[in-house]
């Protein structure tokens, strides 16, 4: 692992009605996580642009987390589908240019499940922390 | 009938109502990112929220560090900015220094988003050009011990709003009329009480229910806790009032087939299932002139098909041709075409009324609603599934649903209490509560189901009346007596001699000889493990959401909980409304409730749903996609994209574009994430905007 101050940059991009509503549950009910995230909020996973994904990593995140609804409750019927679908061809494709897919991580977290937002939230920084600083900060620059 | 007349109302006056109407669509956008950001002068206000948000960040700092970032022109910030004072401090900001865009670094925009847009509006501004940085939900409340961390957070927070709200645009939220009709699903107590409220606002209501007659739950129980009033003798008022209002048309054996559209403008379809028998209205449009069933039940007579009634949890036959009970509302017979052997007997019998058509199919219903009430109701928790009970494996198990119906008058028995294995009266009953609710073994559901505490009392003081000499035993963890007038009904089943043990019951044996049962269990206030040998043994099953919710929650967009429950917009300040715009949740389905607070809720969910319809008009967020047609390539992907089908491709100057039917977009921005050309402009989540984000966080901080 790389030096004790390092942090990683993780940005997070969830949806507002199931995963951004579940974030907030997980702060009224005061659950404890790892404040390496940093979060946009969109209205679908759907809205998500492979491209806003590959800038991130361009512009030298250490990982992405993507969350929304589970299938079958996405608000809008079929974006988290859609997106899904989506964050399966990129990450075969981060592995083609030889990036950790581990780095981009999609979950699906309902706005009932403040609990399992907080276990995303660590499990998503523990990997990025295993995985070390990303490769294309050093590239980029 | 439905049809014709919902149908072409709203048709009417899309056209005339608004320049901007939902039929029309959107003006194609003109590369709007080009203009975007120039001059912009940001307000940063940030929130103390008293010590929520200040005992985990360093406001000071946090203040300091946003002055230093590109576009910000003025911070301020508050104890708490959405009191009156913090709201003026937007107001007065926004003249003072010019600003063009605000950002408030407070709680949730899920929370207060439409208190500062409100703020922002009455400073002069449009209302979108706002942008919450949520430091508390996100921040402070989850790193509470890590102030460093914290602060570090809302300060990247505040810099990634600080960009977005620089490039925010003035919209206007689109306006729709409201179809003056509304749509309760379920008749048990909550729809038919949610349906009557409506009706008697003067709006028109269709009330759809699952099963041949309305009642619901309620009219399978005997006795009401605490008043002991009978609970048909309170109920069927209440459903011959919603059989004979006007405003309500009643579609029972009926299903929700199919919803589109948003609030206001609900199509909703419906499934009206075959049900082999002609309401008198629907012979007359036969041309059968008198005709039709009228409740006389002779086709019940001759019919030679026998199966068990539902109703009465089975313990009672019903025929082929049968109405659940004699008070049914609408007194209509229904076929059950699965056990049918259509012989045509009932036919014969019906004779001249020729209300009985045996090759009836399922018919579908279109009616157009403004808003919608789930009151989806609950079922039995299936408690064979905890095994060491014995239920289904001894005859003398029964539920406190099957014991409603063996002490009720009009039940299988004509209320004598009987053993189900000999028929004999019981002298001593046990009832164990928290039958599988408050169980964490996997096994059952973790939630108490609210009711069975009161309605075992109310058990135990029904055996004790009905039958001298028998003893009730009350196997319990807690006894929950929390409303109006309910301890004092558990304190009189004590006086009137009820036992009370306090153990859970670890298991159940059965006597093979006499059927008796040996009740084991740990008595823990007397510290003993105990085993006790009754004739009978009630379970207070838990309950869970009925069978059907799942897919019709799913047909409304409506949200559930872990256990299954709709979730309300929140649970304290919008508990019967849903992230669903214009759908509204009454009665049980919501989560387990007694049937004062289930009637309470039905009134507040149609309280709730009669806003809209009579405001006749509601705003529409205007989170719409645009077409931005010079970069468009007219491929058309997006179109198949949409779920809504509010894409489609024209020809303008000799070529195809995309163009939006804003009336049908939700805004989710599906085609947006996909467009190979940035040609689909996301309002208020647009392409530059999310990546000027994504550059703030990743850029634009202290390296």
């Amino acid at each position: 692992m790389a030096d004790q101050e390092w942090k990683p940059k993780i940005l997070g991009i969830i949806c507002n009605w199931c995963s951004y509503a579940g974030a907030d549950l997980a702060g009224s009910a005061r659950t404890q996580y790892p404040p390496d995230i940093r979060i946009i909020r969109v209205m679908c996973t759907g809205r998500i642009d492979p491209l806003f994904i590959l800038k991130a990593f361009v512009d030298g995140a250490d990982g992405v987390l993507v969350s929304g609804c589970h299938f079958g409750d996405c608000h809008y019927l079929e974006g988290n589908y859609k997106a899904a679908k989506r964050m399966f061809i990129l990450k075969s494709l981060l592995r083609n240019i030889g990036l950790e897919d581990k780095r981009l991580r999609m979950t699906f977290v309902s706005a009932s499940e403040g609990a399992k937002w907080a276990v995303v939230v660590k499990d998503v920084v523990d990997t990025v922390t295993s995985l070390g600083p990303s490769p294309l900060k050093e590239i980029g620059r | 009938m439905a049809e014709k007349k919902t149908r072409k109302e709203p048709a009417a006056k899309k056209d005339t109502k608004k320049p901007v109407s939902k039929a029309t669509p959107a003006p194609a956008a003109t590369s709007p990112d080009k203009e975007l950001g120039k001059g912009a002068r940001i307000g940063v206000y940030i929130c103390h929220c008293g010590t929520n948000i200040a005992g985990s960040v360093d406001i000071l700092a946090v203040q300091e560090y946003a002055k230093t970032l590109p576009n910000v022109a003025h911070v301020d910030n508050y104890q708490y900015m959405c009191s009156t004072p913090g709201q003026k401090k937007i107001e007065e900001g926004i003249k003072e220094h010019k600003l063009t865009g605000i950002v408030v670094a407070a709680c949730s925009p899920r929370l207060h988003e439409p208190t500062f847009r409100t703020a922002t509006k009455t400073g002069g501004l449009n209302p979108f050009r706002f942008e919450m940085a949520n430091i508390r939900e996100q921040g402070s409340w989850v790193h509470m011990h890590d102030r460093e961390g914290a602060t570090a957070k809302a300060k990247d927070a505040i810099r990634i709003a600080v960009a977005k709200a620089a490039l925010l645009q003035d919209l206007v939220p689109k306006s729709v009329p409201v179809t003056k009709a509304a749509l309760v699903v379920g008749a048990g107590v909550a729809g038919m009480q949610a349906a009557l409220d409506l009706a008697n606002a003067g709006i028109k209501t269709y009330l759809v229910e699952k099963s041949p007659t309305i009642g619901g739950r309620m009219s399978q129980l005997d006795k009401t806790f605490p008043t002991l009033d009978c609970s048909q003798c309170i109920l069927t008022p209440k459903m011959v009032d919603v059989g004979r209002n006007p405003n309500i048309e009643l579609m029972t054996y009926s299903e929700i087939e199919e919803v589109e559209g948003y609030i206001g403008n609900f199509d909703v379809t419906i499934r009206k299932k075959a049900r082999g028998v002609l309401t008198p209205a629907e012979a007359e449009a036969r041309g059968i002139v008198g005709g039709g069933c009228n409740g006389c039940g002779d086709c019940d007579t001759v019919c030679p098909v026998i199966k068990p009634n539902p109703f009465e949890m089975g313990m009672k036959p019903r025929k082929a041709i049968y109405i659940y009970h004699p008070q049914v509302v609408p007194l209509i017979y229904t076929v059950d075409f699965d056990s049918c052997v259509k012989c045509g007997l009932c036919v014969e019998a019906c004779g001249e009324k020729k209300a009985i058509d045996l090759e009836m199919k399922d018919e579908f219903v279109k009616v157009k609603v403004g808003t919608a009430i789930l009151a989806l109701g609950y079922d039995i928790f299936p408690i064979e599934k905890k095994d060491e009970w014995g239920y289904q494996k001894f005859e003398n198990v029964v539920t406190s649903l099957e014991f409603e119906r063996l002490i009720c008058a009009s039940g299988p028995t004509g209320g004598h209490l009987v053993r189900p294995s000999d028929g004999k009266t019981p002298k001593k009953v046990a009832f164990l509560l928290c039958a599988g609710s408050r169980d964490n073994t996997g096994v059952g559901k973790p939630y108490c189901s609210r009711f069975c505490c009161m309605y075992s009392l109310k058990h135990a003081h029904q055996i004790i009346e009905k039958i001298p000499g028998c003893q009730p035993y009350i196997f319990y963890m807690d006894i929950r007596s929390f409303g109006k007038m309910y301890e004092e009904f558990y304190y009189r089943i004590q006086d009137e001699g009820a036992k009370f043990i306090r153990g859970r019951v670890s298991n159940i044996l059965e006597d093979p000889e006499t059927k008796n049962l040996y009740v084991m269990a740990d008595d823990t206030l007397l510290d003993r493990p105990m085993k006790l040998e009754v004739d009978m043994v009630v379970l207070a099953a838990a309950v869970q959401p009925s069978a059907d919710t799942d897919r019709t929650r799913k047909l409304f967009g409506v949200s559930c909980s872990l256990d299954g429950w709709l979730l309300e917009a929140h649970p304290k300040l919008n508990p019967c409304g849903t992230t669903t715009a214009g759908v509204f949740l009454a009665g049980v389905c919501q989560g387990p409730k007694d049937i004062p607070d289930t009637v309470a809720s039905a009134e507040g969910a149609a309280s709730a749903a009669s806003i809209p319809i009579h405001m006749g008009e509601v705003e529409l967020e205007p989170y719409f996609a645009q077409c931005i047609e010079e970069k468009c390539a007219g491929c058309g992907m997006c179109v198949n994209l949409c779920p809504y089908q509010a894409l489609s491709l024209v020809e303008k100057e000799g070529r195809k574009v995309m163009q939006v039917t804003e009336a049908k977009c939700k805004g989710c921005g599906t085609c947006g994430g996909f467009c190979p050309g940035g040609a689909i402009w996301m309002q208020h989540f647009a392409t530059p905007q999310i990546v000027a984000q994504i550059d703030a966080f990743l850029l634009g901080g202290e390296q």
